[in-house]
């Protein structure tokens, strides 16, 4: 495996972590109430864990002369679809055209930017 | 719509779905602040714990991210995860932006091409009652 391709696989890893993350915030978002103590719930706190271990992921990956920022800035974005797997998965939302549309142009955006960084 | 779907998907009614939209719109700002902290507190990183306490810039960006979790959190609780998560690509807008404006980054087509395709993407999002 070449270093570029170490890269990719890390920041991939990171992208699929981080959507989780995501996820298990929004399961734990259900259980809050009004008191401070029910922001500690399991649920959240498993969500903020998986974001740390995403960021540690993303920082193996980017690190190192052969990380091209320019490929793997998109990726992270790759993260936005995973999130709508796990949110049609767990949550039961509608996909509709519009999420489609609007995703579809946002990731085109980013791998604009990440060709012009 | 049948009533079995309404069953399944709560429909938030549309101020709820206003505050979580701002919110995560906040968060990218704030996101990006934490980025530009962060980049400024790695230029003077010294891997000492007291070193790593007393940097402002540092402390301050990940104090920033613990917010910005809070925040998304209170969004996501009345919100669509598939709405909102790829909201937060409006980060990279704002982090482009000021990284011309406070970093000196020279401007580009594809930068330019990019932010503004992210914004149209957002916009999509966001509109109302689409389908």
């Amino acid at each position: 495996m070449t270093p570029l391709e170490k890269s990719v696989l890390l920041v991939l890893v990171a992208s699929v972590i981080g959507s989780l993350g995501m996820a298990y915030l929004k399961m734990g978002s259900a259980h809050l109430t009004r008191s401070i103590g029910s922001f500690l719930n399991p649920k959240l706190l498993f969500g903020i864990a998986l974001f740390l271990v995403s960021s540690v992921f993303y920082a193996w990956g980017i690190k190192g002369e052969d990380a091209q920022l320019s490929v793997l800035y998109p990726m992270v974005a790759l993260g936005y679809v995973w999130g709508l797997l796990w949110a049609k998965l767990f949550f039961n939302e509608p996909l509709t055209k519009q999420k489609f549309m609007g995703l579809g142009l946002i990731l085109l955006g980013v791998c604009f930017v990440g060709l012009g960084s | 719509m049948s009533t079995n779907f309404t069953n399944t998907i709560p429909q938030p009614d549309p101020s709820a779905r206003r505050n979580s939209f701002l919110l995560v719109f906040a968060c990218t700002i704030l996101g990006s602040a934490a980025q530009l902290l962060i980049k400024t507190g790695m230029n003077h990183f010294s891997p000492h714990w007291l070193a790593v306490v007393t940097n402002l810039p540092l402390v301050a960006g990940y104090a920033l991210y613990g917010i910005n979790t809070l925040m998304m959190v209170l969004a996501l609780k009345n919100g669509e995860m598939s709405l909102l998560y790829p909201i937060i690509a409006l980060t990279y807008v704002w982090t482009t932006l000021a990284s011309y404006a406070l970093m000196g980054d020279t401007p580009n087509i594809f930068k330019n091409v990019g932010i503004a395709t992210i914004v149209l993407g957002v916009a999509v999002m966001g509109r109302r009652g689409g389908k």
